[in-house]
């Protein structure tokens, strides 16, 4: 009964979020777009660590090289705008795919330290490289084209992009490959032995994650109109992870909960203190020892039957 | 020998000599880290807050006591304890009602601390750079060999070899380090035979809190004392840890060296990138043996 509602809801939402420009001030709008993109980019990151079960804690990585190559190209070669915004993603999903190679044949928490750590190498990099990347003052004043310059444009495209690529995912987890790489994430020893592929599987998920998480990083140059190195540094990544787990990592839609709320609170706390990391800290420490399934994760737990509830 | 004496000329040696004394520091660090690693299984992420706030009360004792080496060497015993404290209360206050959870939880909680530890640290410390001297008996330096070395960073090379031998005789020859290693391999079973293994995590995270405030306590006079020192600190030590094999205190020896030496040789070979050496022996290694170079606890 409660899942035909979902669709409505859904409806209902993006309805809302199509009028929402119109009433609007400017800068909420811009407010309301890096909620789309961040949402996206925590949804992301939930097909790797809640959907495979994979401990990908450098997943700001994907989301900056989206954004640097999308930057890049836009700035940097006469190539027309559809091909920078092919570009950044995919250039995330290639490095997704080296790292993801790297790192693939080590155990949970092994596997996410040498994610991190190989993702600070490639900020480091980018910080460094001021001759191609600009180095930490980034690249600003990114060229884009007319349409989705305005910030109602730009909203417009990142609400369009977002449901896209969220509606994709959600067809990608119900999919043959979704339910596998659930069943890798509930026993990969069980799904070898029925002959699943396992590594095959880690790595498709690690580079489809890797590509939606570019592509938040693409939709970042759209709105913000530049870039810059800290946007992949490690304590961004794990600021996602902590979307995900306050929404609901093995929920679908936690994590644009978990993605608004944050991005929300952070705009409104930073108007009143320099506190952030505080707040944050709070909020993750109290969510982690009273609340682990995350908002939304409780709130569907305690609308199943007592039975499926689990442990 | 002239080939050798060619490319190892005296400078690089000498610079080379002074990245390992850094990389003595480096050691101090991570063998918290992978101490707490080994029996506690966490990947502490707040390690590198316990080491800035180690370099920041440094500051504040030697400033108490008015400088000098007696004010410098009370330094180097009191910051490290105040960490301790600091450790003892999140283990207590914290950590030890949550070990039944997953690791992804206890993972992101010490991330929450380090996230808290930060910003209490610029609260307290306010976020000016602050910088220690080195006290006049460590200033100047030696000779080594007819190279310049100063004596700040021969004393780390001193300091380095003694907590490596301090650490390995409380692991393998008190009963508490026993213990310990007991419960690296199977905390339960240790449990089951009447051991209280609460206060066997206790002590292995205050110990390991304990070498994080060391670690920044002896860093003070090298570097400007900042916020964000923790950042990349932390980073460092999860790859010193990886190469060396988790829990596995020679291999947060041996990783230090390795990350050390990498980082070092490959500045002098290539300035603006040379950060990226060590991460290309990160992965050599993992390529021959994927689970560090030393036998690890799990």
């Amino acid at each position: 009964m409660r899942r035909s509602a979902t669709p409505f809801l859904l409806l209902l939402l993006l309805a809302a979020l199509l009028a929402l420009p119109q009433v609007l001030p400017r800068f909420h709008t811009y407010v309301a777009s890096i909620v789309l993109l961040t949402a996206l980019l925590a949804t992301s990151l939930n097909l790797a660590i809640g959907y495979t079960g994979l401990y990908q804690f450098g997943h700001a990585v994907f989301y900056g090289v989206g954004a640097y190559g999308t930057a890049l190209v836009l700035t940097r070669s006469g190539m027309p705008a559809p091909v920078a915004f092919l570009v950044g993603p995919l250039a995330a999903a290639a490095l997704s795919l080296v790292m993801g190679v790297i790192c693939i044949r080590l155990s949970k928490l092994y596997f996410g330290m040498l994610q991190i750590s190989l993702g600070s190498l490639v900020w480091a990099v980018v910080y460094r490289w001021y001759s191609f990347t600009g180095g930490d003052d980034g690249i600003h004043g990114i060229p884009l084209p007319d349409a989705i310059a305005s910030p109602k444009g730009s909203y417009y495209f990142t609400l369009t992009v977002t449901a896209l690529c969220v509606f994709a995912m959600y067809r990608i987890v119900r999919s043959p490959f979704g339910k596998v790489i659930q069943g890798i994430r509930d026993n990969p020893v069980r799904a070898a032995a029925i002959g699943v592929d396992v590594r095959l599987h880690q790595l498709a998920s690690l580079v489809i994650a890797g590509f939606f998480g570019g592509v938040a990083g693409s939709l970042f140059v759209v709105v913000e109109n530049s870039v810059f190195p800290d946007m992949m540094f490690w304590t961004f990544s794990l600021e996602v992870l902590i979307m995900c787990l306050l929404g609901g990592m093995y929920t679908f839609f936690g994590p644009l909960v978990g993605a608004s709320v944050i991005v929300l609170l952070r705009v409104f706390a930073s108007v009143h203190t320099q506190y952030w990391s505080l707040i944050l800290g709070t909020i993750l420490t109290l969510v982690i020892i009273f609340l682990p399934d995350g908002v939304l994760g409780r709130f569907v737990r305690r609308s199943l039957p007592k039975e499926d509830r689990g442990a | 020998m002239d080939f050798a004496a060619n490319l190892f000329s005296t400078g690089t040696l000498s610079q080379i000599l002074v990245g390992l004394s850094r990389t003595t520091i480096l050691f101090i660090v991570s063998s918290g880290m992978s101490l707490i690693l080994g029996v506690l299984r966490i990947p502490n992420v707040a390690h590198g807050s316990l080491y800035m706030i180690g370099a920041f009360a440094a500051w504040t004792v030697i400033q108490f006591l008015g400088g000098g080496l007696f004010a410098f060497l009370a330094a180097m015993i009191v910051a490290p304890l105040i960490v301790a404290a600091v450790g003892f209360i999140l283990e207590r206050g914290f950590f030890s009602y949550l070990y039944e959870r997953e690791h992804l939880m206890l993972l992101l909680l010490t991330f929450s601390f380090a996230l808290i530890l930060g910003d209490l640290v610029k609260i307290v410390w306010g976020p000016e750079y602050r910088s220690v001297t080195v006290p006049a008996f460590f200033q100047g330096s030696a000779e080594i060999f007819g190279l310049p070395l100063p004596w700040y960073n021969l004393f780390l090379l001193l300091v380095g070899p003694c907590i490596a031998v301090f650490l390995w005789l409380v692991i393998n020859k008190t009963k508490l380090g026993k213990i310990a290693r007991a419960a690296a391999v199977d905390g339960e079973m240790v449990g089951a035979v009447g051991i209280n293994t609460g206060w066997i995590f206790a002590f292995t995270f205050v110990l390991g809190s304990f070498l994080a405030g060391l670690g920044g306590a002896l860093i003070a006079p090298m570097v400007n004392i900042s916020l964000g020192m923790d950042h990349s600190l932390i980073i460092e030590t999860f790859l010193i840890v990886i190469i060396g094999g988790l829990g596995n205190m020679w291999g947060a020896l041996l990783g230090s060296l390795i990350f050390g030496l990498t980082q070092s040789l490959g500045i002098l070979v290539w300035p603006q990138f040379g950060i990226a050496f060590p991460y290309l022996a990160v992965v050599a290694v993992l390529v021959v043996r994927p689970r560090g170079l030393l036998s690890s606890t799990w």
